[in-house]
């Protein structure tokens, strides 16, 4: 046997997290698992609190939760789903086989949730801005996609973290929002104080530098501490 | 022993010893209880992930056995200061729950959080993996819990009366409040050991009773690990 197999080095890891996260969408793609109900829960959610709330339309604190306590529990269900097809089918068994890096799996993971959270919000943005907001969300845009931005990196790496933990345990759509919620409220608190004053009645407020910068090293420490921490949720 | 007589100690000095508060008269004196239990517990989540790092480092599953106790206990102990806190808030501020209060918001969220450690262990089949898992758990709670404190506590312009004031207690109130922080520390200590031993105990019991062939009676589900015959041995 003397095929040349891979080389001492093995493929690069940008390489092997490209090609998993390809992998990842085209799956999604092809079997529409998480985007469409995530949308389709936020939209319905937000049918919800109109009725919950008994409001047509609603502004400053109060808009920005809904916003973002719906946008944290669509964001549940791709938690939820995130490595279930992997373990039925045997994709951790062939991701394990490779020589590749095991931190690749957990970037290529992060990357494919984040670009399922900017399709759902991408969608639930503007129905909430059609159905139950009051002022035009013009003016708030820049501001609220650049917290949503640094929302999403921070969702995507306790997400996955949270999602290769729960999906070996016997209840794991018990398990996974469970640990998740507590974990994320501090982004829920940073992201709601920032779009509060964007989606205020009289016009768009100013940006709230401190929140940025929470929001920023919660990401910061979490992304670390999944990267640290992910490798010892493969070893089987 | 120690732990007995510091205690009294505490309990003495709280109750005959401290001057009663200014403002909030003889039910600040709950203030010596409620936060050394705030502080211990908190210590106790910590020093747990502290020893979740041993765990995974080491993989030695004793040190997954001592991150569990410890864990479990500081978690016990975090029921003691929501109880306590809510008491006092409820005398200090006239409410038995305050919104405003960040430290004990930032509490119920720690609080919130660390209850799901139990149900994700008993969640978890293989003993190795549940170690394994709980582990993980126990490191990413324990860096969430300053975050999260700092998080909560810029979201609000109240002050609780902060660990810093300690500082400007007056002596009697201090000594009082020191000493009763070393001992709920000891009683924490105490509880730890009690438990450890208690565990190794009924992990050498199973051994025993497995060998001689009897019906396994204590095997029952629970979210404690489960320790392997050859990882028994001193606390």
């Amino acid at each position: 046997m003397s095929a040349p197999g891979p080389t001492a080095a093995g493929p690069s890891t940008a390489s092997v997290v490209f090609a998993l996260l390809r992998k990842e969408l085209r799956v999604e793609l092809r079997t529409l698992e998480s985007v469409p109900a995530m949308s389709l829960l936020a939209v319905t959610t937000f049918v919800l609190f109109h009725f919950g709330l008994n409001r047509g339309r609603v502004d400053g604190d109060l808009a920005a939760g809904v916003l973002w306590v719906t946008l944290l529990f669509a964001s549940m269900l791709a938690i939820n789903r995130l490595f279930v097809a992997d373990l039925e089918q045997g994709g951790f068994d062939g991701f394990l086989l490779a020589p590749v890096s095991r931190s690749a799996l957990l970037l290529a993971k992060a990357a494919a949730l984040g670009v399922y959270l900017v399709a759902l919000e991408l969608v639930a943005v503007p129905a909430f801005a059609l159905l139950l907001l009051g002022p035009s969300i013009g003016g708030a845009l820049p501001g609220l996609v650049a917290s949503l931005a640094l929302a999403d990196l921070g969702i995507a790496a306790v997400g996955t973290l949270v999602a290769a933990l729960a999906v070996r345990t016997r209840a794991r759509d018990l398990i996974g929002p469970l640990v998740a919620l507590p974990l994320l409220i501090p982004v829920l608190l940073s992201g709601a104080r920032l779009s509060a004053p964007l989606l205020a009645g009289g016009g768009p407020g100013p940006l709230a530098g401190r929140w940025l910068a929470t929001l920023a090293l919660y990401d910061l420490v979490f992304g670390l501490i999944a990267y640290a921490v992910f490798d010892f949720l493969l070893e089987d | 022993m120690l732990t007995v007589l510091v205690l009294s100690a505490a309990l003495a000095l709280v109750f005959f010893y401290a001057p009663d508060d200014a403002d909030q008269g003889f039910v600040q004196r709950i203030f010596y209880i409620h936060v050394p239990l705030a502080i211990v517990a908190l210590g106790g989540f910590v020093v747990g992930a502290a020893m979740a790092v041993a765990h995974l480092r080491t993989r030695d599953p004793r040190w997954d056995m001592r991150s569990y106790v410890a864990i479990h206990l500081a978690l016990v102990l975090a029921v003691g200061v929501l109880i306590t806190g809510a008491i006092w808030a409820r005398a200090a501020w006239g409410v038995w729950w305050d919104w405003n209060d960040s430290t004990l918001v930032s509490f119920l969220i720690i609080f919130l959080l660390y209850a799901t450690y139990q149900p994700l262990r008993f969640a978890i089949e293989d003993p190795e993996r549940q170690a394994r898992y709980a582990s993980v758990f126990a490191v990413v709670a324990g860096v969430f819990v300053p975050l999260n404190f700092m998080a909560v506590r810029l979201a609000q312009a109240y002050v609780h009366p902060s660990l810093g004031s300690a500082k400007n207690l007056p002596g009697s109130m201090r000594l009082t409040f020191l000493v009763s922080l070393a001992g709920i520390a000891l009683l924490y200590a105490t509880l730890w050991k009690y438990e450890m031993t208690s565990k190794y105990a009924s992990a050498q019991l199973r051994a025993l009773r497995r060998k001689l062939g009897a019906p396994d009676a204590t095997a029952r589900r629970s979210a404690a690990p489960a320790l392997p015959p050859a990882a028994q041995g001193t606390v």
